[in-house]
């Protein structure tokens, strides 16, 4: 940003605070429990002070990753950098490393300002010092109140921040982040999403977040790395995520609701839905293709894509409609705005532009266009 | 309307309560105050004198050494079995909490002699205690020494006594350990492994004080068996020798079904009793502030 509001604007991460943060690399990592494999030949490069999302289905490897990065678990394979520095057979303290788990793990029988600082002490840091750290944190976080208390008298969301404090005061340049959220209703949900964003800006730390709701992912993140079966299946921003899918997997994965997958067959020069026989949806080519709609980007119309309406779901902003496409009855999502009256069993039609349309190879399940 | 109600409640809840309470009285209550006022009496000699002679069966008491000497005895019987139960028990219990091959094995033989009856217990004990030809002899001829009379010597009785207590009762204490630790949940080590803690700190700082209640709770069960267990005593010593091993429950067994003093037994269990509540009391007192019930 240069000009007039250049100054105002900059986030802290791109000015004093950036030196903060540290890089995250996982070169080539696997991890192995028997015959099983949780993560299988995994890489990549977090940049200092960024805030990485790992998103994926339960069981995609996505907290092993956090794990492995945080010491808890060893690599069978591969190595890991932190801040430059080979990491991998480190313990998890000299790893420069701090993390809130699911459970918060906070200490039942010490009260909050204890736990915030039982770290601290366990390093031998100065009393000053810890007074120092434990008030910032306990001011950036609001809960100068609750010092004194015991876990077991805070509600969740009150343990949450607590568990933050502690990760906030140990000053370590990279925080690990496994499901913070999911123990908490769904309106703190989205509180405790802007405040952890604004806290990272503003610490400047390199924040890796392990969640299964893509909502978080898609609102936090810089950058989702999105896993599945142990495999990356796709590493990129929200935005190119969510246009631009790599994979099928990723398609069905990421937007509520996902995107529409509707097997194509040839017929002619052309490619038509299986079931159907029309509209043309791609050219013809040697290899199975399927197409990829998003919901959002499909209209009602005269003519088009032929659908039967199954029931639709009235959300307020908009109406999501569950149809059936063609003799195999494939099902197929609209989401048109405002409230839709339609009776179940109309017929309709849905258009859209050729350039809402991503194909993938049926086999591979690659992008293929 | 509400107040019949409530008055026709609490008699319901009497009446609920009394099958109960009356069992309580005539089997608990009743028998204590009963030996209560045995220890404040006389039997008639040759239907002569008897009745209410105050302190008098306290103060004999008192009087009597082998009284004093069986009163000190348990003391140091409980100052020693008592916490070097409880430290062997949490030791074993750390011990057998993590995954090695024969862990379930090492469980039992470490619960084994709990489940034996304390007879049983004595008779093993008496065949390691068997000068020259016992376990113990036997293995302590191996650097030397080897002819200890460790029944025989007043020097060495109750501390044998000592031995077999801890012996049997460490294991059952171990599972009390054992579940305590097994409810500390493994995230709070990982969260502390992160904090660099160490593990002599996480130990003294989390698992030491999270088995609190645990340690109260064995602490007490601890006490009262140091006051209440005599059957190794009456199987393996019978006191002796020269009272060296004889403890306070042994006193009563003795004055009542040997000597058949009731009214001087009556008062040596009026004094157990008192010391045993208020050791309670100490302990609750001196850790049960400290302890965090979760």
């Amino acid at each position: 940003m240069d000009g007039d509001f250049g100054e105002t604007r900059a986030m802290p991460r791109d000015s004093e605070a950036a030196h903060r943060g540290a890089e995250v690399a996982l070169i080539g990592v696997s991890k192995r429990w028997g015959d099983m494999r949780a993560l299988d030949n995994v890489s990549f490069n977090i940049a200092a002070g960024s805030f990485t999302v790992l998103l994926g289905p339960s069981g995609c490897g996505k907290t092993t990753c956090l794990r492995l990065i945080a010491g808890l678990e060893t690599a069978s394979e591969g190595r890991l950098r932190i801040g430059g520095r080979d990491v991998t057979a480190l313990p998890p303290a000299e790893r420069g490393v701090a993390m809130v788990f699911q459970s918060y793990a906070l200490f039942p029988h010490l009260t909050v300002a204890e736990n915030i600082l039982f770290g601290l002490k366990a390093r031998r840091v100065a009393a000053a010092e810890r007074a120092r750290r434990l008030k910032a944190a306990a001011e950036l976080l609001g809960i100068d109140e609750l010092l004194s208390r015991r876990p077991a008298a805070l509600s969740g969301g009150q343990q949450q921040r607590v568990a933050l404090g502690r990760a906030i005061v140990a000053e370590a340049p990279v925080c690990l982040m496994d499901e913070p959220l999911s123990n908490l209703d769904a309106k703190l949900r989205a509180e405790m999403r802007a405040e952890i964003v604004s806290l990272q800006r503003r610490l400047g730390i390199t924040m890796i977040y392990v969640t299964h709701d893509q909502t978080e992912a898609m609102s936090m993140a810089d950058r989702v790395i999105l896993l599945n079966r142990g495999r990356i299946e796709q590493d990129a921003r929200p935005d190119e995520l969510y246009v631009r899918p790599r994979t099928m997997f990723v398609a069905g994965f990421v937007g509520t609701p996902p995107m529409n997958l509707l097997p194509l067959v040839r017929q002619g020069g052309t490619m038509v839905v299986r079931g159907t026989s029309g509209p043309a949806i791609a050219t013809a080519g040697a290899r199975g293709l399927v197409a990829g709609i998003r919901p959002e980007a499909m209209e009602l119309a005269e003519t088009g894509l032929p659908l039967t309406l199954e029931r639709g779901e009235y959300l307020g902003a908009d109406t999501v409609l569950h149809c059936r496409c063609g003799e195999e009855a494939l099902p197929v999502m609209l989401r048109p705005a405002g409230r839709v009256d339609l009776v179940p069993g109309a017929a309709l039609h849905a258009a859209f532009p050729p350039s809402a349309v991503a194909l993938f190879d049926a086999e591979s399940g690659e992008r293929a266009d | 309307m509400s107040e019949t109600g409530e008055e026709r409640n609490v008699l319901g809840g009497w009446l609920l309560v009394l099958p109960a309470a009356l069992f309580i009285f005539a089997f608990t209550n009743g028998p204590l105050l009963a030996t209560l006022a045995s220890s404040l009496a006389a039997a008639p000699i040759a239907g002569h004198g008897g009745g209410f002679v105050g302190l008098q069966n306290y103060s004999d008491l008192f009087d009597d050494p082998s009284f004093l000497t069986s009163l000190l005895n348990n003391l140091l019987y409980a100052l020693i079995t008592v916490p070097v139960s409880v430290v062997l028990a949490l030791a074993m219990a750390l011990g057998v909490n993590r995954a090695f091959p024969g862990r379930a094995t090492l469980r039992l033989f470490f619960f084994l002699p709990t489940m034996l009856p304390m007879i049983a217990v004595g008779a093993i004990w008496l065949f390691f205690f068997t000068p020259q030809y016992g376990l113990l002899d036997r293995a302590t001829s191996l650097i030397g020494s080897g002819d200890i009379n460790w029944l025989g010597d007043p020097d060495t009785a109750l501390a044998a006594m000592m031995m077999v207590a801890i012996w049997k009762q460490a294991g059952f204490f171990m599972i009390f350990y054992l579940a305590a630790l097994q409810n500390i949940p493994p995230v709070l080590h990982e969260a502390a492994a992160l904090e660099g803690a160490s593990r002599a700190y996480f130990f003294r700082r989390v698992t030491l004080p999270l088995l609190g209640p645990t340690t109260l709770f064995v602490m007490v069960t601890a006490v009262i068996n140091a006051f209440c267990v005599v059957d190794h005593v009456i199987e393996m010593t019978q006191g002796g020798p020269d009272n060296a091993s004889s403890l306070l429950l042994y006193y009563v067994y003795n004055a009542g079904f040997r000597d058949w003093d009731i009214n001087s037994a009556a008062a040596a269990t009026i004094v157990l009793v008192v010391l045993l509540s208020a050791l309670a009391a100490l302990l609750f007192a001196v850790f049960g502030r400290r302890v965090h019930y979760r």
